[in-house]
């Protein structure tokens, strides 16, 4: 990798000095930051890891135009009430539909923190969908009324619909051995 | 249950058997799970948290493997007695600290434990003896299943279990080992495994649990990731670090019998002198001379005690125990005192 020596701190607008390749799984996360940030940062991580600070370094819009930052920080979950800029700020979701609400960023970040952005995991015996748009547009009746349980399987295939209408064939591929993994099972 | 009956034994995942146990003290899994009825707990209200601790005493009311649990209320009991679970790595500090609308449930044997309204609505743990984290997922994986069943969990299946920090949405889960390294620590040998482990994503804790410095060379190794993998993967991931720090610390153990015996040797033997004689002893003494015997135990230096009441003392020298043992508050004076008594009483019965 070439370094760019006019590169800014991924935490203020000073010029970054510090530049950290973390690898995981063979993805790479890369960080960059002052002296004083990385300070801060190397602090941070002797006593437990400053985890607030961490998020706000891994939310940060880098290159985005002041509007798309300003209206990822203004996004607030319907639910619970809390802003995508209290999370950032206390690192901590206020409530499941707090996800749905900040879907736009959560992508991104999530597959910064975990190197990826795709559930493999169980999936539980009973699920009650918490729908993206549905909740978005109206929370309340979604959450006083719950939809009946849906069977995992065909949530996993309307997602794979998504995926591959998105073109997101990373994820349709993990979904599509999710399903059959799931049907063998059964 | 009472928590009185607890006090002079331990939990079964102490007993000092399984797969590995004279290096892996412990295999633990911990899974968080939310409830959609309910904010999470940072942005929960009174009556949220109540509603919350209602669900779950119903739903394990239902489940068998519940059935000898018992269900504690944290603001039902005092000071002594919430670090009294912590000490016995059934809760975390920060559960203890501030009880309101807070539950813990704990079985007879202590292998399974229910943190309620901690950072989530629900934290499963199950514990064992040795190392066998596969064993560990099928007992938490059990027990999960069931009580999702029964209580209306938040899921996303693009992201899995919906938590409240990001680091641990997906599967949700931790598994981690508990590892006694002395041999790596006295070759100088165990920063090099540290900084391996960080590199692979893994993390490392003292014996005591999160924010702890490892002392009495006890590590306690998990995964950090926990998206994008499956829990099999995550745990075969797991399985496969722990199997090389194992050898690693035998060969290390091997070196320092064939190159450095006598003085080994005399290092286990002054720590067992020590803690036979002592009359007064701070808690951190104990466990760095504790963890000197032990390997002693382990490398057949010393061939008379019971590796589980060894483990256990590592569990009864704590503050909350020794008050509990004496059915009184004590000062610290007061404690390293009793502490050199309760020890000198333990190797009189040969551990």
């Amino acid at each position: 990798m070439g370094l760019n020596f006019n590169m800014k701190c991924d935490k203020c607008t000073k010029k970054a000095t510090v530049h950290l390749t973390e690898i995981v799984d063979g993805k790479v996360m890369e960080m960059h930051m002052c002296e004083d940030c990385a300070r801060e940062q190397s602090q941070h991580m002797e006593q437990q890891f400053g985890l607030a600070d961490l998020l706000a370094g891994l939310t940060d819009f880098g290159k985005h135009v002041p509007e798309v930052q300003q209206k990822a920080m203004a996004l607030q979950c319907a639910s619970c009430g809390l802003t995508y800029e209290d999370f950032r700020k206390f690192g901590r979701f206020g409530c499941a539909q707090c996800y749905i609400a900040f879907k736009s960023q959560l992508k991104t970040l999530l597959k910064k923190i975990h190197g990826s952005n795709v559930h493999l995991g169980k999936i539980p015996l009973k699920v009650m969908p918490i729908d993206g748009v549905s909740v978005a547009v109206v929370p309340e009746a979604v959450v006083e009324t719950p939809q009946p349980p849906m069977d995992p399987i065909e949530l996993l295939r309307k997602q794979l619909h998504e995926a591959i209408e998105h073109e997101d064939f990373e994820r349709a591929a993990a979904l599509r051995d999710k399903i059959h993994e799931l049907e063998g099972r059964a | 249950m009472e928590l009185n009956d607890l006090t002079h034994s331990t939990g079964e995942w102490l007993k000092g058997t399984g797969p590995n146990a004279h290096i892996v003290l412990s295999s633990r899994i911990r899974l968080a799970r939310n409830l959609t009825l309910a904010p999470f707990t940072n942005r929960a209200e009174k009556k949220d948290m109540e509603a919350v601790l209602a669900a779950v005493e119903s739903a394990i009311s239902r489940i068998p493997y519940f059935k000898e649990a018992t269900f504690f209320r944290l603001n039902e009991l005092d000071n002594v007695d919430r670090q009294f679970l912590v000490e016995r790595h059934l809760m975390s500090h920060d559960h203890a600290t501030n009880p309101q609308g807070k539950g813990v449930i704990v079985s007879k044997e202590e292998a399974l434990s229910v943190m309620v309204n901690e950072e989530d609505h629900l934290r499963l743990q199950v514990m064992q003896s040795g190392f066998d984290l596969d064993a560990t997922w099928q007992a938490v994986n059990a027990i999960d299943n069931a009580l999702s069943e029964q209580l209306p969990y938040a899921f996303l299946p693009e992201w899995g279990f919906l938590t409240a920090c990001p680091t641990n949405t997906g599967t949700a889960m931790r598994g981690s080992v508990m590892v006694h390294l002395p041999a790596l620590v006295m070759s100088r040998q165990i920063n090099k495994v540290l900084m391996a482990i960080s590199k692979l994503s893994f993390a490392s804790r003292g014996f005591y649990g999160e924010g702890t410095q490892a002392i009495g060379n006890f590590y306690q190794i998990s995964n950090q990731v926990s998206l994008g993998h499956s829990e099999q993967d995550i745990i075969s991931n797991i399985n496969g670090l722990i199997r090389q720090i194992i050898e690693q610390e035998e060969q290390a153990r091997q070196a320092l019998l064939v190159q450095n015996r006598s003085v080994l040797e005399d290092k286990i033997c002054r720590a067992l002198g020590t803690l036979k004689n002592a009359r007064i002893i701070s808690s951190q003494e104990t466990i760095e001379l504790l963890s000197m015997v032990r390997l002693g135990v382990d490398v057949g230096i010393i061939t008379d005690l019971d590796p589980k009441a060894l483990n256990e003392l590592f569990i009864m020298i704590q503050p909350a125990h020794l008050q509990k043992i004496e059915g009184k508050k004590l000062g610290t004076a007061e404690r390293d005192t009793r502490r050199a008594r309760l020890i000198r009483e333990k190797f009189q019965n040969k551990v």
